[in-house]
């Protein structure tokens, strides 16, 4: 029999506000423990939640980037579970009236575009932490009241590929509306999975089984692929599924099973009393709309309509506003779009993965990579010299011309001295010269290297070309 | 809708309370009563009506994002039953 | 000279003209809890040497300029005191500091008043007795024999017995104005978000409200003025300015339209209590009011829809008492899920555990849908049958209490005598509106019966001119208790 996979995905990304969604305390990550926590954030008897301003303005930031309607009229509840870091025994979330409905993500796959609908997006808070020692459990409650989205896609993935495109997708919209740092390591975005198969033409779904534990997009994809295989497997030896709940091993790359939900959790919802309703009026909808920012997609188009460049070099320079924006400004210092795109995509890339480092850490500037992308142009310098000199800006910045000037690795393109240099390159490697002329063209190659070394690269290698050619004719 | 002595064990459960069977059956009988008495609401037919949710009609109210360290963060621990390393300590949690 | 004598601003007068000072203020205070609380048991905890240190600084800066300078007060248990244990007469919150003050406990302290100790309620503020309080029993200053009403049994017990000027209550379905229609003083529930809740412990959220309980009118009328008015702090905070009360009050109730629900005096009313209300009609006719019976048609829903609000907000707002950060940790326990229910089998008391179970039922499965959100429904259409009373008519008058009150361990038998008093008590928490309890008679026991007034919301001025002038009209207010042969 051949089966259908159909996946949910429900995304968690916390705001990186500055206070917390309902109090006051810090909203900040990797401080010592319990140190950004008020007696709101314990729980306190008396304590009364207030709602950020700010929280609301980025989770509907992030709603309209993904297509989400805003709800004109949204409401808190309590969500009842009891846990250690859960301080209330209630986490405020929202229940019936979220912030956002109705969105969707476009993917590609196989060439094709599709859209993958959203259901729903919630304010919601974030609950503390916990560290297991071997005598008991330590509860940090700085976490306690970050403020979270939950992001709950309709069952319209179809394979763990799409769920990754989905993810990935996602994760680079967020990224640019700049409301969270969406980083899978420090939990800044969480993801859980369900899915569930169903013989091809059936209508209704299977039983559907939720993963826990995904710590990275490729991990999520894996354990879709692990599960998906598992369920068809016991689905075609006849055998039948329960709704449960999972959790991945990375190192073993199996899902085992959590639990089994024989029924559904009851969380004894209950409008919170102690926040009223918000009201979002169309003008404020329309003022967090003008605050986004143009978004991936929009972008690549652009680059490749508008800048010529390959639609896989726009699909790299657009996957972080920060690239993308650094792309931008060296175009827009007169560097040729796609001389641009491969120094961005070449040599910066490749730096910052071998040093582990972000963008906004590097010492280059958009105006340092334009000016030395035109230094080749002019030929003022080679593209071997300018790696030399890519290799100082990254590093150090500053002003490509001055280091070239100051470090004396101007081209030469003086072709009195490139002949002379040539003619004694020549003399020096008669055989050379004699293989060439019996037709072993490699040797032109050979040559070409001798009157770089002699110049220390800094001769023009067009310019070299064309002299060894006629100084081996006149020979 | 009455409950059942096992129903009134799983409401127990979901409020963290631990009954003994002296108490099951007593708490059964006022749970009961309760649920009978509240009975008389649905005599009435509310089917455009709006629920009330809050004690006013407030609403719109709004924080400014500033943040605020607690002054008296030194006494966090002063109610806690247990504690270390700056961290509530709890039974170990096995997830 | 007993603290029973004067009103705040009669003492406000003593005090600028140097006749008394606070430190004698807060001495009388003291002494009199030392002769009379072993038997009335109104405090909990004691703020001695604070007060006495606050009341010295007041005698030596001499300006006395706070509304409630040097007056001496007392807060209910269940309301945030810092450094000073803040324990909802549970075992749960025992030697509970909750690290912070409540709004209203800053406000009283702005206005100069002297806080002098925390007293008793019913534990959580749930029961009408203060007998679920687990520290112990409150008497009735009229007759120890009798309870003193709850929740805040301690609050109108300590202000009839002269310990204290003013008391602050909570209210969430009656627990200010039946103690104090019980103990023979003024009680007023405010229009929700007029006082903050910041600090107040939950019960109900939706229904809560903190308000004074004062011996007479003028007083309750100052210090609500006080403790009154916006706080960023709590959400359902009302932007609003707060009238002088104290300063507006009137006796000139002229061609004031008053509705009596006759739901409000059905057969389930005591005879004696609903001979005092319907001579206090007849009074306030005197005074040129005119009264009309009225029937507020979904009424007799209240105590239901009550009942299912209450008690379901409860159970979520009081789930958060686990041991881990604070409040009683049980000793033995296998696990955590374990040393949850036994720290709160531990911790709290039988009335508690009660309406926790019966409040998580109705928040769980389908009766959630079927119960408490239907309550929720039947609260709105409540809440229009005000609406529409208050269309024509300025206040609603009716008995505060079915019954007079009862005796220690005797709680209301009759279930129509029960739930007449909670269908009086608890509409005014379901439609948000003010409602106070003032002294209108006694029984032929001599047990003190209140008569309630409610208002349109943010009416407190209405309800206090019609109170004012019907205490000044009356004797009731005059009459004190005799505790351990002394008259307070």
């Amino acid at each position: 029999m051949k089966f259908e996979t159909v996946i949910g995905l429900e995304v968690h990304v916390e705001l990186k506000t500055q206070s917390k969604i309902f109090s006051s305390s810090p909203n900040a990550f990797g401080d010592g423990p319990n140190e950004n926590v008020n007696p709101k954030d314990l729980g306190y008897p008396g304590t009364l939640p207030v709602l950020n301003e700010e929280a609301v303005n980025y989770g509907m930031k992030a709603a309209l980037a993904l297509n989400c309607e805003i709800s004109p009229y949204t409401v808190f509840d309590r969500k009842h579970y009891y846990y250690p870091d859960n301080p209330a025994a209630y986490q405020i979330s929202q229940d019936e009236f979220p912030i956002a409905r109705n969105g969707w993500i476009e993917i590609e796959i196989d060439g094709e575009k599709k859209k993958i609908g959203i259901e729903r997006i919630h304010l919601e808070e974030d609950a503390g932490k916990l560290i297991h020692t071997d005598d008991g459990s330590l509860v940090d409650y700085n976490r306690q009241g970050t403020p979270l989205i939950e992001i709950v896609s309709r069952p319209d993935i179809r394979s763990p590929e799409e769920a990754y495109l989905y993810l990935t997708k996602l994760k680079s919209i967020i990224q640019y509306t700049g409301v969270s740092d969406v980083k899978m390591e420090e939990g800044s975005l969480r993801c859980d999975a369900n899915i569930s198969l169903r013989p091809v033409g059936q209508e209704e779904f299977g039983t559907k089984i939720e993963l826990k534990n995904l710590n990275s997009f490729n991990f999520v994809r894996e354990a879709l692929e692990y599960e998906e295989k598992r369920q068809a497997k016991i689905l075609s030896e006849g055998g039948s599924l329960e709704p449960e709940t999972r959790r991945y091993d990375e190192k073993a790359k199996k899902t085992f099973l959590m639990r089994v939900k024989n029924v559904e959790e009851d969380y004894r919802f209950l409008p919170d009393p102690d926040i009223v309703p918000l009201t979002i009026s169309e003008e404020w909808v329309e003022r967090i709309r003008q605050e986004i920012p143009e978004l991936p997609d929009a972008r690549r188009k652009r680059y490749v309509e508008e800048l010529g460049l390959p639609e896989y070099d726009a699909g790299v320079l657009t996957s972080t506003i920060e690239m993308a924006e650094f792309f931008e400004e060296t175009v827009k210092h007169g560097a040729d779009p796609k001389q641009a795109s491969n120094w961005i995509m070449g040599e910066m890339s490749a730096y910052m993965n071998k040093h582990q480092k972000e963008l906004p850490e590097l010492a280059i500037t958009p105006e340092g990579l334009a000016k030395m992308i035109g230094l080749i142009k002019n030929g003022t310098i080679s593209s071997k010299i300018a790696k030399k000199v890519f290799a100082h800006l990254v590093e150090n910045g500053g002003d490509p011309e001055e280091y070239v000037k100051r470090e004396g690795l101007v081209q030469i393109s003086d072709e009195g001295e490139l002949r002379n240099i040539v003619n004694q390159v020549l003399d020096e490697n008669e055989k050379s010269v004699q293989d060439y002329k019996d037709g072993k063209k490699k040797a032109l190659g050979f040559l070409v290297g001798q009157v770089m070394k002699a110049t220390k690269g800094q001769a023009n290698p067009q310019m070299v070309n064309k002299l060894l050619q006629e100084e081996i004719e006149k020979r | 809708m009455e409950l059942t002595k096992e129903e009134i064990q799983k409401v127990a459960e979901n409020a963290r309370l631990h009954l003994t069977d002296e108490e099951v059956e007593k708490y059964t009988k006022t749970t009961n009563e309760m649920i009978n008495h509240v009975q008389k609401l649905l005599e009435l037919n509310t089917d455009d009506v709006e629920p009330t949710t809050h004690g006013n009609t407030v609403k719109d109210v709004l924080r400014n994002d500033i943040p605020k360290r607690w002054e008296d963060r030194d006494q966090i621990f002063k109610n806690a039953p247990d504690h270390e390393d700056n961290q509530f300590k709890v039974p170990a949690l096995i997830d | 000279m007993s603290l029973s004598n004067y009103t705040i601003k009669q003492v406000e007068e003593m005090l600028k003209k140097g006749e008394i000072s606070a430190q004698e203020l807060v001495d009388l205070s003291y002494k009199q809890i030392e002769k009379v609380d072993g038997e009335i048991g109104a405090f909990l905890s004691l703020n001695e040497e604070k007060a006495r240190g606050q009341a010295k600084q007041l005698d030596e800066e001499k300006a006395y300029k706070g509304k409630l300078s040097g007056i001496p007060g007392a807060m209910k248990d269940n309301i945030a005191t810092k450094g000073m244990a803040t324990t909802c007469a549970s075992k749960m919150l025992e030697n509970f500091d909750p690290l912070y003050d409540a709004t209203v406990v800053e406000k009283t302290g702005e206005a100069e008043a002297i806080m002098i100790g925390k007293v008793n309620l019913d534990e959580f503020a749930m029961g009408s007795s203060t007998e679920t309080s687990a520290y112990k029993k409150t008497k009735n200053p009229w007759n120890t024999d009798y309870v003193p009403g709850g929740s805040s049994g301690g609050s109108a017990a300590s202000v009839a017995a002269g310990e204290v000027m003013f008391s602050i209550g909570t209210d969430t379905g009656g627990s200010i104005r039946q103690p104090a229609a019980f103990c023979g003083v003024v009680g007023m529930k405010p229009t929700y978000g007029l006082v903050s809740r910041h600090g107040v412990v939950a019960m109900a959220p939706s229904l809560d409200q903190a308000g004074p309980i004062t011996r007479t009118v003028e007083d309750n009328a100052r210090v609500l003025e006080v403790i009154a008015g916006y706080d960023q702090r709590d959400m359902t905070s009302v932007k609003k300015d707060v009238p002088a009360y104290s300063e507006n009050l009137t006796q000139d109730i002229k061609g004031m339209k008053i509705a009596v629900p006759k739901e409000f005096l059905s057969d389930g009313v005591d005879a004696e209590v609903k001979e005092a209300v319907e001579n206090a009609l007849q009074m306030f006719e005197l005074l040129g009011a005119s009264w009309e019976t009225v029937s507020l048609p979904h009424i007799k829903y209240s105590d239901a829809a009550y009942y299912a609000i209450a008690y379901s907000e409860s159970a979520s707002s009081l789930a958060r008492y686990d041991g881990v950060r604070f409040g009683h940790r049980a000793s033995e326990f296998s696990d955590v899920i374990d040393m949850y229910k036994r720290s709160r089998s531990e911790g709290f008391g039988d009335e508690v555990k009660r309406r926790l179970l019966i409040g998580t039922a109705f928040l769980s499965g389908d009766m959630n849908e079927q119960i408490f959100r239907k309550a929720q429904k039947v609260r709105t259409l409540i809440k229009r049958d005000f609406q529409a009373a208050f269309e024509k008519f300025d206040l609603i008058i009716g008995p505060t209490t079915a019954t007079p009150p009862f005796k220690l361990g005797e709680a209301i038998e009759d279930p129509l005598q029960l739930q007449t008093s909670d269908m009086l008590a608890v509409p005014a928490n379901l439609a948000g509106l003010p409602a106070l309890s003032l002294p209108c008679g006694f029984t032929e026991s001599g047990l003190p019966i209140g008569l309630q007034i409610i208002g349109n919301h943010f009416d407190e001025q209405k309800i206090y001119n019609a109170a004012y002038a019907y205490e000044q009209a009356t004797n009731h207010h005059k009459k004190r208790p005799v505790i351990g042969g002394a008259e307070v």
